[in-house]
């Protein structure tokens, strides 16, 4: 597969300019962010931070920012600071993101940046939440390879066109950014949710996999795929841009067809 | 005291971590520690491949692959492990796939492989398409697919305990030709649960520190936040030594400015560097190889231009990574997140445009030194036993001075696994050592210390300083007087680390506490990494020194192993005791390293 490359050239002539650069420009923000502390209170408020920022800033930074220079209680998950860890999903201005890859320049920053625990899992301390319920539906799906065939001695061979076929879904991080933006799962916590159905589709997929059909029968309870109501805001959430109500629908069809 | 007990103790969920718990998991009762979720572990940042001589693709043996990694790292390699890691990388990467990862796939549906830096055809003669991927987030499928399997396997995590001791108990011995030592054994670990703040004590048979790298003592890296060492500075402290610490790799290609990794499966695919003048400089540094030389060549390479003015930017500060003459299909097959990440965070069109690039510390040669079956060694020769080390905190040695790119994947599962059969096996038929009856209390006082820190310097501002000044001075080019300095600005930010005030005095999630503890690790290890830099005059792999450009077998073809000893003195710096290991040789007489 892997095409032969042609042999660049030893000098090239550059366009002026290129590779950007110049000042990064800098500007004032105003980023509020929800705090809850049951060790001081019951109740949660807003606290106001006001930064300077820069060009290339994200919203990671900002709250680097105030944490290391305002006020250290400010507490949130974090770890890559790149997009591949999925540690910091939150709501910013009202939407699901990764704020290591949220940059601040794309947001109004006329108006204050909200930053909000992502929703449907118990807050802990300010915009960290529990993930267990999220990693619970994550296992319930049995999110491994299962094959009842002799293992091979080398590898078990797969076309690229097999491979191709689940790949998208092979991109999930486990941020629950998806999970925790779907009104679904707002309301019903019991619902598996879009990652833990991303993730059963990367398998039932997965030409190599011989346990689809107990997937799809795990997948087809009340609580299953049936609860999506293809409301998309999962595939707007996915920091990592997965078609995730496509894989959900995939997984419908199979559930009923029961052809994989 | 909350004391847990299991057979075997994992610290640390990446890779390394969680590929010793599938087999120790399977075989003994195993509890795995993290400070993170192991989803979250770095592992996942890893992007190229993991070489393994399948000759999938074409001719290709382990014992190239041997030789490549014995040559990469400058002969600083103890080739023993380099053998056993490059022949078992086949069975490594075959357990990954029968474990699910999805990897490319050729036209006949084999696993498909491609070029890497530094590894060859036959000695060196031209690269050889040995990296074994999954488009460029080979390391994401490696931490996920083992995470998947350890779910398979009914693992049992404790996420977000944060390991901060290590028990250790010495016992009068005496060697085969007669002469006394302090004989220590391991009785378990001591974790700070993060969400409740309290302390519980792991007591295990074995323990295995997988706890990854210690990248945060720079500034610009590829590194996570919370990858600040505290594995190599836990063991320090407890009197294990730690080899080969001057060695860092800077990886070549980090987003100027930002240090957030491009792979160099770019350059496997094809992608060149340029300087200012648009000209591919790498010709010049590595006429056979050019730019899939290893990295410390091509880093250097790279520092050197912007060093003499062809630089790019407004600062000229910066080379180019050219990927423009490849098909933008072949882009989006093979490398679709590292061009995301030129595009969200540069906000510059890899199809059309060249990507800024500069070196970004990226990977510790060094660590806790261990033999080939992973057993961690508190002297040249002497084992602990039932502690384990593996993947990036520890030094096997197979990376030597130099690193080659795919190596540390391999490394994790090579002797991750490595790791976890010993450990379970030797649980089997163990005593376990009782844990003293004080043994959480130098934890809670180090937590309680911090909690209470009432002074006026803050924690992000002297880790900062520390950053910069590393940065700066022990980067890609060192000298005796860049390196003296960093020494003073380290004394002097370990002087004031004893003044520090933290705001968050609560138990629940309290990560201003987290941060302050992680600082100590950084302040600990950029010490013992500077004044080992500071003792090899010579340069070899990823250590350069300007004023002794040159390998100096003679004196420097040895490891270095680092000792805490409040009685001792090293380049001037109290408490550091720096003794030398030798090298394994096997087959390979060392040459000049030429590519």
């Amino acid at each position: 597969m892997t095409a032969e490359t042609v042999e660049p050239a030893s000098k090239v002539e550059l366009a002026p300019g290129v590779g950007g650069g110049g000042e990064i420009p800098s500007f004032d923000i105003t980023l509020k962010v929800r705090r809850y502390n049951p060790e001081v209170s019951e109740e949660a408020h807003w606290d106001d931070f006001k930064l300077t920022m820069y060009g290339t800033d994200r919203v990671l930074d900002a709250l680097h920012k105030a944490k290391w220079e305002h006020d250290g209680s400010v507490s949130f998950r974090r770890s890559c600071a790149h997009g591949v860890c999925g540690s910091d999903a939150m709501r910013i201005n009202g939407r699901n993101r990764l704020a290591c890859k949220t940059l601040l320049k794309d947001l109004d920053t006329s108006k204050p940046i909200l930053v909000e625990p992502i929703k449907g899992l118990p807050v802990e301390k300010d915009l960290i939440v529990d993930m267990e319920p999220f990693f619970q539906s994550y296992r319930e799906i049995m999110p491994f390879l299962i094959n009842s065939g002799h293992e091979p001695t080398r590898e078990r061979l797969q076309s690229a066109e097999d491979r191709e076929r689940f790949d998208d879904t092979t991109k999930c991080i486990l941020c629950a950014a998806c999970t925790s933006s779907c009104p679904v799962f707002w309301t019903d916590g019991q619902y598996f949710g879009p990652a833990a159905i991303v993730n059963a589709h990367r398998f039932i997929f997965d030409s190599r996999d011989d346990a689809g059909d107990m997937r799809l029968e795990i997948l087809n309870d009340k609580e299953g795929v049936w609860r999506c109501r293809t409301v998309f805001n999962c595939t707007e959430a996915c920091p990592r841009g997965i078609q995730v109500t496509k894989a959900i629908s995939e997984v419908k069809n199979a559930v009923l067809n029961r052809k994989i | 005291m909350q004391v847990h007990k299991y057979d075997v103790v994992i610290v640390g969920a990446g890779g390394a971590g969680m590929r010793a718990a599938i087999e120790s998991g399977q075989r003994a009762r195993t509890a795995v520690l993290t400070k993170l979720y192991p989803t979250r572990s770095h592992t996942g940042a890893a992007q190229g491949g993991m070489c393994a001589a399948l000759a999938n693709v074409e001719e290709d043996n382990w014992e190239w692959h041997t030789f490549d990694t014995v040559k990469g790292g400058d002969y600083l390699v103890d080739q023993d492990a380099a053998e056993v890691m490059a022949k078992e990388a086949i069975d490594a990467v075959l357990d990954l796939e029968k474990m699910g990862l999805p990897f490319n796939r050729t036209p006949e549906g084999k696993i498909d492989q491609r070029r890497f830096g530094g590894h060859t055809r036959d000695h060196g003669k031209s690269p050889v398409r040995r990296a074994c991927y999954a488009a460029d987030r080979t390391g994401h499928m490696i931490l996920q697919t083992l995470y998947q399997n350890c779910v398979k396997h009914n693992v049992e995590f404790y996420n977000e305990y944060y390991v901060l001791d290590l028990l250790i108990v010495e016992e009068d011995a005496t060697r085969e030709d007669g002469s006394a030592y302090k004989q220590k054994r391991v009785a378990g670990v001591v974790s700070y649960d993060l969400a409740s703040g309290e302390i519980h004590v792991f007591q295990g048979k074995s323990v295995v520190f997988a706890s990854g790298g210690v990248g945060k003592v720079f500034k610009t890296t590829s590194n996570a936040h919370t990858l600040t060492g505290d594995g190599m500075g836990i063991a320090f402290r407890r009197g294990i030594p730690l080899e080969d610490m001057e060695f860092f790799q800077f990886h070549p290609t980090g987003l100027a400015g930002l240090g957030i990794l491009l792979s160099e499966a770019a350059r496997g695919e094809g992608a060149i560097l340029r300087n200012s003048d648009g000209e591919r400089f790498m010709e010049r540094y590595a006429p056979t190889i050019k730019d899939l030389a290893p990295r410390d060549i091509v880093a250097r390479s790279m520092a050197n231009e912007v060093r003499e003015g062809r630089g790019c930017g407004p600062n000229k500060d910066y080379v180019l990574l050219d990927l423009t003459h490849l098909e933008p299909a072949h882009i989006d097959a093979k490398l679709p997140d590292i061009t995301e990440f030129a595009r969200t965070y540069l906000g510059v069109e890899p199809y059309t445009d060249p990507v800024p690039v500069f070196p970004t510390a990226h990977y510790a040669m060094g660590g806790i030194p261990t033999n080939i079956k992973a057993e961690v060694l508190q002297d040249n020769d002497t084992v602990v036993p039932g502690l384990y080390a593996a993947g990036e905190v520890a030094c096997v040695s197979v990376h030597g001075s130099n690193r080659l790119g795919t190596n540390s994947l391999l490394d994790i599962n090579v002797f991750g696994k490595r790791a976890g059969i010993a450990a379970a096996e030797y649980a089997k038929t163990a005593e376990y050592v009782e844990v003293p009856e004080d043994a959480d209390q130098f934890t809670i006082d180090l937590i309680e210390q911090v909690r209470s820190a009432n002074g006026t310097e803050r924690v992000a501002q002297l880790r900062k300083e520390l950053q910069d000044t590393m940065d700066a001075n022990v980067q890609v080019f060192r000298s005796e007087q860049t390196l003296n300095e960093t020494l003073n600005v380290i004394a002097s930010l370990r002087e004031r680390y004893k003044n520090i005030g933290i705001q968050d005095r609560g138990r629940r999630f309290n990560l201003d506490l987290l941060e302050a503890v992680e600082l100590g690790f950084l302040l600990d290890m950029a010490q013992v990494m500077t004044v080992a830099a500071l003792h090899r005059e010579e340069s070899r792999g990823g250590h350069f020194r300007e004023d002794f450009p040159d390998r100096d077998d003679e004196k420097f073809m040895k490891h270095s192993m680092a000792y805490k000893d409040d009685l001792a003195t090293s380049e001037s710096v109290a408490g550091i005791r720096l003794e030398t290991k030798p090298v394994i040789f096997t087959r390979y007489e060392p040459m000049v390293r030429k590519y």
